[in-house]
């Protein structure tokens, strides 16, 4: 469940917190211990050397197994708080719970170490290294995840998980694996994207309009397909997009000018 | 191993101009090395000019001044050495041998020596070489020349081919001594000296040509004949500088004082190792500036590797922001835009190491044919390998410049790319 406060409240500490309402799919799940996946809470954030741009969050929920659709416009500080909940960048003040860790309280080194144990990400475009192999694109991840590694081996080999990833969001491994990413469509890059995001079991997934780039059909089945992958391994989704249309497949849809303030500009 | 493996992939990629980097680098570093080695030859070369002569004996002046004249036909003597001083020193106990060298004259801008035959028997060069007559033999008649290799290639010189001798030491003799042409007897084998470029005649010889002439001009009226003067006795009345060798060098200080406090002529007597020394440390400003140049051109293809990877990367955020996504720490991102600088410039080292000793293979009998430059073609001293090593850590300190901007781009940039 996903909760945002009123955009007119102060975004400090202390001020009352309204929760917007925002519509609950019957099929959500409720474990996750009462332990929301994301909490944020007086989350301000500029820009280093942009101190006009600021982005201020009073609080900003999502629960396990969620598949949020955040909608806003473009240059609206989307991808902003992405980066905040990646713990790429540090929020000036307030604190970012991510599965029970404040990952402001973390050392850079440790924030890095936290994304790759927990998150899968997927860009808009140009998601994989060109010059590099689909398969070990794929495999980037583990590289720097000990947990994720584990998780794979575990169950099969780090090759075979990615054999089976990408066989089951509709690509032949056969013929793509050993290409060159750069030789791909942007489909299929979009695709090999989202195996390496899901690849090891990260419990979130954060997408930054992986869709954008793909026309309405391939959306459609992009979207399936990463969803029938979420689904299988459980994680949580944080999904950016301008498109409402997208909505009536997750499970929540908030607006990120219901719950964030943003400035930029000309004062 | 995956991010490594990519490195070494995105490097593959722009493999032109990493290339071009590495070619850089290679080129300024063979010649640097280049240099290094030319410098090791033309000292050694200088050094080996003469040897086995322990002292060297002339009018009283400087002793580099003295070196220049006598062994390297540059410059000219401030005044000569009586025939009776010669002849006092010759009869010195501790001198072994004495081979007196008259100089002032030359052949179309070449020196010509007057000498004996023992300047054949005891001059030594690069070592302990003896000079070697490859065509001909050493002097025998009074009009008789026995020619540097330098001068028989130069001038077309054969055995047995007449050539005058002009007075001074003009390319252009306005006088000269036509009326007694020399033959060319002998040639000798190339040495990488002065002597190469020396006309050697006897010393009665230098007496003869210049019997009819007085004040450095012919007598007028009072010409004598080829024929003529090899009648009259050709006492030499004085010499320019004479090379010694003793029968022990412990002698050297003993008769170097000697020959200096010699009473009835100002007399200056050198050791011609130090003097070769002290006037190396004059040559050597030159060395040093091209060492300096060469430094300079190994400094810009660092420069130029850097250029290389700073304009790459814009376009490599991308690769950035990914690393970064996946949990890429700023340090890594960091190490793998150092360690990309520090394997261009070790790849460029390396070549430029192989393509020295290459070249020096093949262009060693040239550099010496042409130039007399003995260059040994030996193993990186360690003082050159120092070099090498501070190259490498130059280029990974200079990779830590687009390596910075890099780690500060990944945290400007956050998870979007703004290209």
């Amino acid at each position: 469940m996903a909760r945002s406060n009123d955009p007119e409240a102060s975004p400090f500490r202390g001020q009352t917190i309204t929760h917007a309402t925002v519509q609950a799919s019957p099929e959500v799940k409720a474990d996750g211990g009462g332990v929301p996946v994301v909490a944020m809470d007086g989350v301000h954030f500029t820009w280093p050397g942009r101190p006009r741009f600021s982005l201020s969050i009073n609080r900003f929920a999502v629960d396990a197994g969620d598949r949020l659709l955040l909608l806003g416009p473009s240059g609206g500080g989307k991808s902003t708080l992405l980066s905040l909940l990646a713990g790429i960048v540090k929020p000036q003040r307030g604190s970012i719970g991510i599965l029970g860790t404040d990952i402001t309280k973390l050392s850079g080194p440790a924030r890095d170490r936290f994304r790759a144990e927990h998150f899968g990400i997927i860009f808009q475009m140009f998601n994989l290294l060109p010059y590099g192999t689909v398969i070990d694109n794929v495999l980037l991840p583990l590289s720097f995840s000990n947990s994720r590694r584990a998780n794979v081996e575990a169950a099969s080999s780090p090759a075979k998980e990615a054999t089976r990833l990408l066989t089951h969001l509709g690509l032949s491994p056969d013929e793509v694996a050993s290409h060159r990413a750069s030789s791909l469509s942007v489909g299929q890059q979009q695709r090999v994207a989202a195996a390496r995001a899901l690849i090891g079991g990260p419990e979130l997934i954060i997408a930054d309009e992986p869709t954008s780039s793909l026309d309405r059909g391939h959306q459609r089945e992009f979207l399936d397909l990463l969803f029938g992958d979420i689904a299988n391994s459980g994680a949580t989704l944080i999904m950016v997009s301008h498109d409402e249309t997208l909505a009536e497949n997750f499970t929540h849809v908030v607006r990120l000018e219901d719950f964030a303030q943003m400035e930029r500009g000309a004062r | 191993m995956i991010v490594l493996r990519l490195a070494l992939q995105s490097l593959q990629a722009r493999w032109l101009t990493a290339l071009l980097s590495i070619l850089a680098i290679a080129f300024s570093v063979m010649l640097l090395l280049g240099v290094e080695k030319v410098r090791n030859g033309a000292r050694q070369s200088f050094a080996d000019t003469i040897s086995g002569t322990d002292l060297i004996v002339g009018a009283r002046s400087g002793g580099v001044q003295l070196l220049l004249y006598s062994v390297f036909r540059i410059g000219n003597a401030t005044n000569n050495v009586t025939w009776k001083s010669y002849e006092d020193i010759a009869s010195h106990p501790d001198v072994e041998w004495i081979v007196p060298l008259s100089l002032g004259d030359s052949h179309k801008g070449y020196r010509v020596l007057g000498t004996n035959q023992d300047y054949f028997k005891y001059y030594r060069f690069r070592g302990d070489q003896p000079l070697e007559v490859t065509q001909g033999e050493v002097f025998d008649d009074l009009f008789d020349a026995v020619i540097g290799s330098e001068v028989a290639r130069q001038l077309g010189y054969k055995v047995g081919d007449k050539i005058v001798i002009g007075h001074g030491l003009g390319s252009v003799s306005f006088l000269d001594h036509a009326d007694k042409p020399f033959r060319v007897s002998g040639i000798l084998e190339k040495t990488g000296t002065p002597v190469d470029r020396t006309v050697h005649v006897s010393l009665e010889a230098i007496e003869a040509i210049h019997i009819d002439w007085q004040q450095g001009a012919p007598i007028p009226g009072q010409s004598v004949s080829a024929e003529q003067v090899r009648q009259m006795e050709l006492k030499p009345q004085a010499i320019t500088a004479a090379l010694i060798g003793l029968k022990s060098r412990l002698a050297v200080f003993r008769v170097q004082r000697a020959i200096n406090e010699y009473r009835q002529e100002p007399l200056l007597a050198i050791l011609p190792g130090a003097s070769l020394q002290e006037l190396w440390e004059l040559v050597g400003v030159a060395e040093t500036a091209l060492a300096v140049v060469s430094a300079m051109v190994v400094a810009t293809a660092i420069l130029g590797m850097v250029t290389m990877i700073l304009t790459t990367l814009n376009e490599r955020r991308r690769e950035m922001a990914i690393l970064r996504s996946v949990g890429a720490r700023p340090a890594t991102v960091m190490g793998l835009l150092t360690t990309e600088a520090g394997v261009l410039t070790l790849a460029g080292v390396v070549l430029g190491t192989v393509l020295l000793y290459v070249s020096l293979f093949f262009l060693r009998p040239i550099v010496d044919r042409l130039y007399g430059l003995n260059l040994a073609i030996s193993a990186p001293t360690s003082g050159e390998f120092m070099t090498l090593a501070a190259i490498v850590l130059a280029g990974l300190i200079a990779g830590l410049v687009p390596a910075v901007l890099a780690y500060r781009r990944s945290l400007a940039d956050g998870m979007t790319v703004r290209i």
